[in-house]
């Protein structure tokens, strides 16, 4: 479910980053409101716990497959939404900056979908309102697996949705939904399982460890009104962000125009649209001998007018672009071997010298 | 599983590579991070279907390569070691978008084909940037940065132990997955069960460590600080360094340099 940056626009991106900073800041102040200093190690080993509990499998009932703990939902219910939200957040910067898993533009998108929906809507609302206080191993098991499934639908509705306007990947929408949907219905319920297993174990073991964040998700953003809240502001950061970027990039906006109205495919696009684009584009197109057709080019960049941009010629003439293409990576490569070769002999000469 | 043990114990190789003492590695933390930032934003914003603009762009990471000193084997087996993800999602682009954008002797090639090039060229740079970053400045360099830059400190602080703390308990869990491994049978015992109490106790031995360690803390004086050896100071070769690659990636992003190149070489030639 982690997003990669090569699939994301910088709209998008920036938009969620922006909402996943404000998040981050909002939870850590709410933290040091009534700070514990036991907070920062223990959160941090239970980031670490996600990392390791992720390299042990266990076998699917019924199934050939094995599966592993994802982590947002159980670090909610172990630390309480803000310092689950937190955690889980530095756990995502981890994998995005170590192991690639997950873009760094993307990682607001990845914070948003992997530690929002389990933090503060399954956690608070569906969890914590069924499981209550662990005592009752079939409640536990059945808010697991609610929340869990819950958390990763309203995720993975996200992460459809963001790789939609972000517009790069050419999988229509509803094909994308229908194949990632039921997917993260199944990761949903052996997320829950996962959860729940050690859930009642540490109920059994050390009850007096869950006993600590029970009381707390009651000052949490429980109620369904905080939620509406939060909700509504995020809509209209989402909004704001992305009529911005789409009012400074013609390109953007006319592919969403094009797409919601239901237009598959980009090649035929409406003659009202290419008559509000088609001045754009003559005014971007200098060197019109490279002749793509008048739809590539508008797909292919930002065209802004008086701008000399790159996309309208991309491609165009195919030899001069290939030669040129190989020729840049030798140069490229040339730069480097010299850069290396000044390197290694500066560092020779250095000690010779001294 | 096996790989993926290697795979947490490589990343060791990254911090000693941060450690080494070049003109990159003394930069200033933020001036690096905040140049790559705008790096993959710049990027990103390419078209879907641009292929050309984009290959400049690979003199950032392998400046901060060569520059920095670092084995260009290690980081590209990193970067291919990601990259199923980007093959996975990318693929689809051929099949969905089949109408031909480009023929090269006889040969058509597709939209889709060439906005999947794109998406893996994206792939490669922005990962490799961010890789090349790491591997230039340390982990830590970066969360002191990061908290320098605005972020809460309680997060920066959070990374930190997390990054710390990691490497133990990956040990532990290695440990414990071989245990059952040994004790398994014809897959009985490894079942929700078994995997329950396991990860449970896991989280119990973490719980003790992280009350240990708070008291360890406790004892040497911790008060919420990260410091690193090198000082930080944002002089002139910061300012440098951030305003010629800005300024590089703009005219980039503005001027197809390889189609140039290209068409003035053809020029010649013809």
């Amino acid at each position: 479910m982690h997003m990669a940056d090569a699939l994301i626009s910088p709209a998008v991106g920036g938009t969620a980053w922006a909402a996943a900073a404000g998040l981050i800041g909002y939870s850590s102040r709410k933290l040091r409101d009534g700070m514990d200093d036991r907070r920062i190690p223990l959160m941090a080993v239970l980031g670490a716990f996600i990392f390791a509990a992720q390299m042990i499998n266990f076998t699917i009932p019924a199934t050939g497959s094995s599966g592993h703990l994802g982590g947002g939902l159980i670090l909610a219910i172990l630390l309480g939404p803000y310092a689950g939200f937190l955690t889980l957040a530095s756990v995502l910067v981890i994998q995005a900056l170590f192991f690639a898993d997950g873009g760094l533009l993307a990682l607001g998108c990845n914070i948003l979908n992997l530690g929002f929906f389990p933090c503060f809507v399954a956690y608070p609302l569906l969890y914590h309102k069924i499981a209550r206080d662990h005592r009752r191993k079939w409640l536990v098991v059945t808010g697991a697996m609610i929340a869990a499934v819950a958390a990763l639908q309203l995720g993975s509705l996200a992460v459809v949705t963001q790789t939609f306007l972000s517009g790069i990947s050419e999988l229509p929408f509803r094909t994308f939904l229908l194949l990632m949907q039921p997917i993260h219905l199944a990761i949903g319920l052996v997320e829950g399982l996962a959860t729940a297993s050690v859930i009642l174990f540490v109920s059994k073991a050390k009850p007096e460890i869950l006993r600590g964040t029970a009381g707390e998700a009651q000052n949490g953003p429980a109620s369904l009104r905080g939620l509406v809240a939060a909700f509504l502001a995020f809509a209209v950061i989402m909004g704001g962000g992305l009529s911005w970027f789409a009012s400074t990039n013609p390109d953007g906006l006319e592919w969403s125009i094009s797409k919601t109205s239901g237009k598959r495919d980009l090649e035929k696009p409406s003659e009202d649209l290419r008559a509000v684009l088609g001045d754009i584009q003559e005014k971007t197109a200098i060197l019109p001998e490279y002749g793509l057709k008048q739809e590539q080019r508008r797909d292919s960049g930002k065209p802004e007018p008086g701008l000399p941009t790159e996309s309208v010629v991309d491609l165009g003439s195919t030899v001069s672009g290939l030669v040129g293409v190989i020729l840049t990576l030798l140069l490229a490569g040339a730069a480097g071997v010299l850069l290396k070769w000044r390197h290694t002999g500066a560092g020779r000469r250095v000690p010779k010298g001294s | 599983m096996g790989k993926l043990e290697k795979h947490f114990y490589d990343i060791g190789l990254l911090d000693t590579l941060a450690g080494q003492d070049t003109a990159v590695h003394r930069l200033d933390p933020r001036a690096k991070l905040i140049t790559t930032m705008v790096f993959i934003v710049t990027v990103l914003s390419f078209g879907k279907y641009v292929i050309s603009a984009l290959v400049p762009f690979v003199i950032y990471p392998l400046f901060l390569l060569t520059a920095g000193n670092l084995p260009p084997g290690y980081i590209l087996k990193k970067i291919l070691l990601v990259s199923p993800f980007a093959v996975m999602v990318g693929i689809f682009n051929p099949m969905l978008d089949q109408n031909t954008l480009l023929t090269i002797g006889g040969l058509s090639v597709s939209g889709g084909w060439i906005s999947f090039t794109s998406i893996l060229l994206r792939f490669f740079l922005t990962v490799g940037a961010a890789m090349t970053l790491l591997a230039v400045t340390g982990f830590h360099a970066v969360c002191m940065s990061l908290e320098k830059l605005g972020a809460p400190r309680f997060f920066a602080l959070q990374l930190l132990f997390l990054y710390r703390y990691l490497f133990v308990l990956v040990d532990e869990a290695v440990r414990m997955v071989r245990a059952r491994s040994v004790r398994v049978f014809n897959g009985r015992g490894m079942g929700v069960a078994v995997y329950g109490s396991l990860l449970g106790h896991l989280l119990l031995r973490t719980l003790d460590r992280a009350q240990r360690i708070h008291s360890a803390m406790w004892c040497r004086g911790f008060d919420g600080n990260i410091r690193i050896l090198k000082p930080l100071s944002f002089g002139r070769t910061e300012y440098v360094f951030m305003a010629a690659w800005i300024l590089a990636f703009i005219v980039l992003r503005l001027a197809n340099f390889p189609v140039w190149l290209g068409s003035t070489v053809a020029g010649i030639m013809g």
